[in-house]
C-alpha cells in the first residue's frame, strides 16, 4: 500500500470536489439548455447537432470535458472502487439543485434514494483513496 | 433488444471504466489541479492504448444508453447503472488488485441501490 502523505490525501480530496462539481454544474447546464431546445428522440447523432447552437448546452459540454478529464486524473491518483461510490454524491446534488434550481418534483423514493447514497458515499469516503502499489510498472 | 441494449451498457460501462482506471495508473499520478496539467495528461491520454479503449467503450456505452432511451422509459436503464456499480467493484478487487473490504462492498451496494431508487 501506498503512503499518503495529508498533502497528498487533500490534493486528491481536492480533485474529488472538482469531479463532482463539474459533474454537477455541467449536467444543469446541459438539463437547462436541452429544455429551450425542445425533445430531440432520434437514433441518428447528426440530429443533436441543432441542440450545439444552444449557449447552455454548449457551457453543458465545455464544462463536462472537464469533468471527464478530471475524472481521469482522479484515476490516476485513486481506486476506482474509492472514486465510483465517492463520485455517487453527484446524483444527490444533481437531483437536490433540479428540485430547487429546476422545479423538478422529488418523490419519496428518490428522497430515500438520496439518503441512501449519502450513506453509500460516507462509508467508501472513510477508507483510504489509494490502495495499490505507486509505480507503474507494476500495475496490470 | 432493450435487454441487449441493457448488457450492451453495462459491460461496456464496466470496461470502459477499469480501462481507464488500469490505463491512468499506469500513466503515473496527475500532481496537481493546474490546468496545464489536466492538458498534460490530456495528450498523453492519446498516446494510452488503454485510455484509448476506455474511452470508445464508454462512448459505445453513451450512444446504447440513447438508444434504450428511444426505445424505453429511463428506467430501463437503472438495471444497467446498478449492474454496472457491483460488477466494477468486483473487477476492481480481482483485475485491479485494490483493497476492496466490507466498507467499500456496503457503499458499492448502498450506490446501486439508492441509484435505482433515485430513477424510479
Amino acid at each position: 500500500m501506498k503512503a499518503q502523505t495529508p498533502l497528498e490525501v487533500h490534493k486528491t480530496r481536492m480533485l474529488t470536489l472538482l469531479v463532482i462539481a463539474t459533474n454537477v454544474v455541467g449536467n444543469i447546464f446541459l438539463s437547462r439548455g436541452m429544455h429551450q431546445v425542445g425533445e430531440i428522440v432520434s437514433p441518428s447523432p447528426l440530429d443533436y447537432l441543432d441542440a450545439l447552437a444552444n449557449p447552455w448546452v454548449i457551457a453543458g459540454v465545455c464544462i463536462l470535458v472537464i469533468w471527464m478529464l478530471s475524472d481521469l486524473a482522479l484515476l490516476s491518483r485513486a481506486d476506482l472502487s474509492f472514486v465510483l461510490p465517492v463520485t455517487a454524491s453527484a446524483y444527490v446534488l444533481i437531483a437536490i439543485a433540479g428540485h430547487f434550481l429546476l422545479g423538478d418534483r422529488i418523490s419519496w423514493e428518490r428522497w430515500l434514494g438520496i439518503v441512501i447514497i449519502t450513506i453509500g458515499v460516507i462509508l467508501a469516503e472513510e477508507t483510504p483513496a489509494r490502495t495499490t502499489n505507486g509505480s507503474p510498472e507494476k500495475m496490470p | 433488444m432493450k435487454w441487449i441494449l441493457v448488457g450492451i451498457i453495462a459491460i461496456c460501462n464496466t470496461l470502459g471504466d477499469v480501462l481507464n482506471t488500469a490505463g491512468m495508473k499506469r500513466q503515473g499520478e496527475v500532481e496537481d489541479l493546474r490546468p496545464q496539467s489536466l492538458l498534460r495528461m490530456a495528450v498523453r491520454i492519446f498516446r494510452n492504448p488503454l485510455v484509448m479503449g476506455g474511452l470508445l467503450s464508454l462512448a459505445v456505452s453513451f450512444f446504447a444508453l440513447l438508444s434504450l432511451l428511444s426505445i424505453a422509459t429511463v428506467s430501463f436503464a437503472v438495471p444497467a447503472t446498478a449492474v454496472s456499480y457491483l460488477l466494477e467493484t468486483l473487477l476492481a478487487k480481482y483485475i485491479l488488485k485494490e483493497d476492496v473490504r466490507w466498507r467499500r462492498w456496503t457503499a458499492a451496494v448502498l450506490v446501486a441501490g439508492g441509484v435505482a431508487l433515485l430513477q424510479w
